[in-house]
C-alpha cells in the first residue's frame, strides 16, 4: 500500500446513466414477458431502448477509466481494489451457479425419487396413488404426470456410450472450451514476456474458439427442439438441461465479448504492458470461471 | 489527459457541487451514505403507513376497511419494502458514512459503482411499488413468495416484481463488494484486522453474506420467471419439479439474509455500549469471532423455516440442533455487552437508551427463536403470530432500535449539530413502549392459535389484538417525532465538538464535527 493519495473520481454522469439504463431494461423485459400473447405491444422497445443505453454508459464509462489508467492516475492501491473487486465478483457469479446446481442436485437425489413413491417422503406420495406409473430415473423423460401439462421429449442429451461419443456434441464442446482456456493462458505468457505478437495470435484463437463454442452450443439446442423434442416445457430435465447450459452459454458470450474487446484494444490501440494489464487479467478469470463451470456442467449435467 | 489531471487536483480544493447534480452524480462517500440514510428513511415510513393500514384492519375481528386481497398485498409489500429497503439500505448508508472514516480511508474504494448502487434503488422500488396500480394488483404471496402462490397464482405484476428484486440484488452485490474491497485495501497503515473498529468488522461479515446469498435469491426469481412464462417446471410435482425447492433455495438465501440485518446492529451497539460505559469493550476478540461463527452458521440452518413442510426426520434434527448452536456466540455477544456495562460510569443519552432496550429486547427476540427452533414446538406455532411476534422482536427493536441508535450517535458528526436530548428521549420512550405494546401481545395470540397472514380473526382473539394496533399506532405515529428531531438537527442546534461523547474512541471522532467533505485524503498516523 502507497502512502500517496488515493484517486478519488469527481463527480460522474456514468453511475444515474447506468441506473436509468437498467431501469428501462427491467421495465421493458417485464412489460414484454407480460405481453407475449399479444402482437400489438410495443414494449419491446423499451427493452431495446434499455440495451443501447446501457452499452453507450458501459462503453464511456469504461473509456473514461482506461483514459484515467492512461494518464496515470491509478496508484497500486486502486489497481489493487479493482483485483477484489473482480474476485468477488466472479464468487457472486460462482454463487449464482450455485443456486441451479443445488437445485440440480435436489430434484435428481431426493425430489424425482419421492414423486416415485420411493424412501421417506415418497411413502405419503406412494400411499394416495398421486402419481401412478411414474419411474424414478435421470434423465426424467416421462414426467410425473405422464406429459399432461408437458410436452414430452423423446431423448435426453446425456452420454450416448462409447461408440457414439464421437458425434457427440458436448464432448466436442469440452474440448473447445478447455483448449480455449490454455490459449488464454498463453496469451498471457506471451503479454509478460512482452511478446505482443503471441499474445494477440493466442489471443484471437481464444476468441475464435468462443465462437466455435457458442455456434456448437447453439447446433446443439437446435437438435435438441428439433430432433430430440427436448425443450424448456419438457419437465424438470429440460428445465435444468435449458437453464444450466443456457446460463453458461450466456457467460461464455460475455467472456468472449470481454476478451474481443481486450483484443480490440491490444490490436488496435496498443493498449497493456507486460506489468499493467489487469483488464485483460480480468477477462481471463472470467474466461476461467466459465471454464470450470461448464467442467461442472459436464461432469453433472450430461456425464452423471 | 491533462484535463483529468487538472480535474482531480482541482477536486482536492473545493468541497461538494452545488445544485441538485451534488446528489445525481456525487461520488462522495457521505454524501452517498446520506442518500442511503434518506432513502430508507422515506421507505420505513411508506412501509410503516402500510403497517398502519395492517393493524387498523386487525383492530377489530371482521373486516372493516380493506378488501382481503388488498390486505395481502399490504402484507407483502410491507415486508419487502421494510426488508430491501428499509433496513439493508439504512445499514448500507451507515457503513458509506462511517467505514472510510473508522479505517482511516479518504472514501469507499470505487466510488462510482457506489453511486450506481445507490442509484439502482429508487427505480427498484419505483418498480415495485407501480405494482399496486397494476391490473391485477401488487404482489399478494406474503415476501417469502412461495412457490406455486407466487407462480401458478400470482397476479401479473409479479413479473415486475421479480425483475425489481433482480436490480435490488445487484445493486447489494455491488454495494457490498465495494465494502469488502475498501475493507481489505484501504485501511490506514496499523490498522490491523484485529484492531478494526467492531462496526467495520462486522459490515466486513455482512458483506460477505451478501455476496454469498443475493445471486442465490436471484437464480430463485430467475426459475419463478421461467416457470411462470417459460414453461419449465422447478416448482412444479407434475413435471418433476418440488415446490419445496422453491423453499430451499428461498431460505438458503433468506437465513443469511436475517443476519445480513442484524450484525451491523451488533457492531453499532457494540461501540455506543462501550462509549456510554465509558470503558474499554469487554472481549473484542471473541465478539469477532462470535459475529464469524454467526456467519458460518447462517448457511447450514435455513431448514427451521420448514419444519412442517415435511422434511425427512434426519433433516428435521440436524436443523434443530444446528440452529440451537447459534445460541451460544449469539450469548457471547449479550454476556459481553453486559460485562463492558458491568461497574462503567454510564449515562443514559438517547443513543444508549436505545443500545440498551436493543441488548434486552433483541434477546426476548432470540430466546422466542429457541422456542420456535425446537421442532415439535415448531409444529404447534408455525405461521401463528407468535413467529410474527418473534421476527418483529428481532428486527425492530433489535435492528430498527440500532439503527436509530446509530443516527442519534453518530448525527453530531455527520451535520456538526447536538440533536435535542430531551425529544429524543421523548422518542426513545414513545418507540420503546410502542413496541412492546405491539408485540408482546402477539406472543399470547399467536400461542393461542392466531394464524398469520389474515385480514379476520376469531372473536377470542379480539382483545389482544386491538392491544397490539393502539401499541403500533403509538410507535408509528412517534417516528414522525424522530423525522422533526432530525430535521431539526440538519437545521440547527448546539454545536457539537469534534470528539461529541466523552467516552467516544476512534478515528471518526478525531476529525472536526461536521466531518469535512474529504476526510484521510493521506492516511492518519494510528499508534
Amino acid at each position: 500500500m502507497s502512502g500517496g493519495s488515493y484517486y478519488v473520481p469527481d463527480q460522474s454522469r456514468f453511475p444515474i446513466f447506468m441506473a436509468f439504463s437498467l431501469f428501462l431494461l427491467v421495465m421493458g423485459a417485464s412489460s414484454t414477458i407480460n405481453n407475449l400473447d399479444d402482437p400489438s405491444s410495443n414494449a419491446v422497445y423499451i427493452l431495446y431502448a434499455g440495451f443501447g443505453c446501457l452499452f453507450l454508459t458501459l462503453f464511456f464509462w469504461f473509456r473514461q477509466v482506461i483514459k484515467e489508467h492512461l494518464a496515470g492516475l491509478d496508484s497500486n492501491q486502486l489497481k489493487q481494489s479493482y483485483v477484489y473487486g473482480m474476485a468477488w465478483f466472479i464468487f457472486s457469479e460462482v454463487m449464482f451457479f450455485a443456486a441451479f446446481f443445488g437445485a440440480l442436485f435436489y430434484v435428481r437425489t431426493l425430489s424425482v425419487p419421492w414423486l416415485a413413491g420411493e424412501g421417506e417422503k415418497g411413502i405419503g406420495i406412494a400411499a394416495i396413488e398421486l402419481w401412478q406409473g411414474f419411474e424414478s430415473t435421470w434423465p426424467v423423460i416421462v414426467t410425473p404426470d405422464q406429459g399432461d401439462g408437458y410436452v414430452l421429449a423423446e431423448k435426453s442429451m446425456a452420454w450416448p456410450g462409447w461408440d457414439h461419443a464421437l458425434k457427440w456434441l458436448p464432448l466436442w464442446n469440452t474440448i473447445v472450451l478447455l483448449s480455449s482456456s490454455v490459449t488464454v493462458h498463453f496469451a498471457h505468457l506471451g503479454l509478460k514476456n512482452g511478446d505482443r505478437k503471441k499474445f494477440n495470435r493466442f489471443l484471437g484463437i481464444t476468441v475464435t474458439l468462443a465462437l466455435i463454442f457458442v455456434g456448437l452450443q447453439a447446433a446443439e439446442y437446435y437438435e435438441a427442439y428439433a430432433h430430440y423434442g427436448l425443450t424448456l416445457n419438457s419437465g424438470i430435465y429440460g428445465s435444468t438441461f435449458f437453464m444450466l447450459t443456457g446460463f453458461h452459454g450466456f457467460h461464455v458470450m460475455m467472456g468472449g465479448i470481454m476478451l474481443a474487446i481486450m483484443l480490440a484494444r491490444s490490436v488496435f490501440a496498443g493498449h497493456f504492458e507486460d506489468h499493467d494489464h489487469f483488464g485483460f487479467e480480468a477477462a481471463s478469470w472470467y474466461w476461467h470461471f466459465v471454464d470450470v463451470v461448464w467442467v461442472m456442467l459436464f461432469l453433472f449435467v450430461y456425464i452423471l | 489527459m491533462s484535463a483529468v489531471i487538472e480535474n482531480h487536483h482541482e477536486d482536492h480544493h473545493h468541497g461538494p457541487a452545488k445544485g441538485i447534480t451534488r446528489w445525481l452524480y456525487t461520488t462522495n462517500h457521505k454524501d452517498i451514505g446520506t442518500l442511503y440514510l434518506w432513502f430508507s428513511f422515506a421507505m420505513f415510513l411508506i412501509g410503516g403507513a402500510m403497517a398502519m393500514v395492517i393493524r387498523a384492519e386487525l383492530f377489530q375481528p371482521g373486516m372493516q376497511i380493506v378488501e382481503p386481497e388488498f390486505y395481502n398485498q399490504m402484507i407483502t409489500l410491507h415486508g419487502l419494502i421494510m426488508i430491501f429497503g428499509g433496513v439493508m439500505p439504512a445499514f448500507v448508508g451507515l457503513a458509506n458514512w462511517l467505514v472510510p472514516m473508522m479505517i482511516g480511508a479518504p472514501d469507499m474504494a470505487l466510488p462510482r459503482m457506489n453511486n450506481l448502487s445507490f442509484w439502482i434503488l429508487p427505480f427498484a422500488f419505483f418498480i415495485l411499488l407501480s405494482s399496486l396500480f397494476m391490473e391485477g394488483g401488487a404482489p399478494n404471496f406474503g415476501w417469502t413468495f412461495y412457490a406455486p402462490l407466487s407462480t401458478t397464482y400470482a397476479p401479473p405484476s409479479v413479473t415486475f416484481f421479480i425483475f425489481s428484486v433482480h436490480i435490488m440484488g445487484a445493486s447489494s452485490i455491488m454495494g457490498a463488494i465495494n465494502v469488502v474491497v475498501t475493507i481489505m485495501n484501504m485501511r490506514a497503515p496499523g490498522v490491523g484486522l484485529m484492531k478494526m473498529p467492531l462496526f467495520v468488522w462486522s459490515w466486513l461479515i455482512t458483506a460477505y453474506l451478501l455476496i454469498a446469498v443475493m445471486p442465490v435469491l436471484a437464480g430463485a426469481v430467475t426459475m419463478m420467471l421461467m416457470d411462470i412464462h417459460f414453461g419449465t417446471s422447478f416448482f412444479n410435482a407434475a413435471g418433476g419439479g418440488d415446490p419445496v425447492l422453491f423453499q430451499h433455495i428461498f431460505w438458503f438465501f433468506g437465513h443469511p439474509e436475517v443476519y445480513i440485518m442484524i450484525l451491523p446492529a451488533f457492531g453499532i451497539v457494540s461501540h455506543i455500549i462501550e462509549t456510554f460505559s465509558r470503558k474499554q469493550l469487554f472481549g473484542y476478540s471473541s465478539m469477532v469471532w462470535a459475529m464469524l461463527s454467526i456467519a458460518i452458521l447462517s448457511f447450514v440452518v435455513w431448514a427451521h423455516h420448514m419444519f412442517t413442510v415435511g422434511l425427512p426426520l434426519a433433516a428435521e434434527i440436524f436443523f434443530m440442533w444446528a440452529t440451537m448452536l447459534i445460541a451460544v456466540p449469539t450469548g457471547v455477544k449479550v454476556f459481553n455487552w453486559v460485562a463492558t456495562m458491568f461497574r462503567g460510569s454510564i449515562t443514559f443519552e438517547t443513543p444508549m437508551l436505545f443500545a440498551l432496550a436493543f441488548v434486552v429486547l433483541f434477546t426476548i427476540g432470540g430466546l422466542s427463536g429457541l422456542m420456535l427452533a425446537i421442532v415439535p414446538a415448531d409444529f404447534q406455532y408455525h405461521d401463528t403470530y407468535f413467529v410474527v411476534a418473534h421476527f418483529h422482536y428481532v428486527l425492530v427493536p433489535g435492528a430498527i432500535f440500532s439503527i436509530m441508535a446509530a443516527v442519534y450517535y453518530w448525527i453530531p458528526k455527520w451535520t456538526g449539530n447536538m440533536y435535542d436530548e430531551r425529544l429524543g428521549k421523548l422518542h426513545f420512550w414513545l418507540s420503546f413502549t410502542g413496541v412492546n405494546v405491539t408485540f408482546f401481545p402477539q406472543h399470547f395470540i399467536g400461542l393461542a392459535g392466531m394464524p398469520r397472514r389474515y385480514p379476520d380473526y376469531a372473536l377470542q382473539f379480539a382483545d389482544w389484538n386491538m392491544v397490539s394496533s393502539v401499541g403500533a399506532f403509538l410507535f408509528g405515529f412517534s417516528q414522525l417525532l424522530f423525522l422533526f428531531i432530525v430535521l431539526k438537527t440538519v437545521m440547527g442546534g448546539k454545536k457539537a465538538t469534534a470528539q461529541v461523547w466523552e467516552g467516544a474512541k476512534g478515528l471518526e471522532w478525531s476529525v472536526a464535527s461536521p466531518a469535512p467533505y474529504h476526510t484521510f485524503s493521506t492516511p492518519p498516523k494510528i499508534d
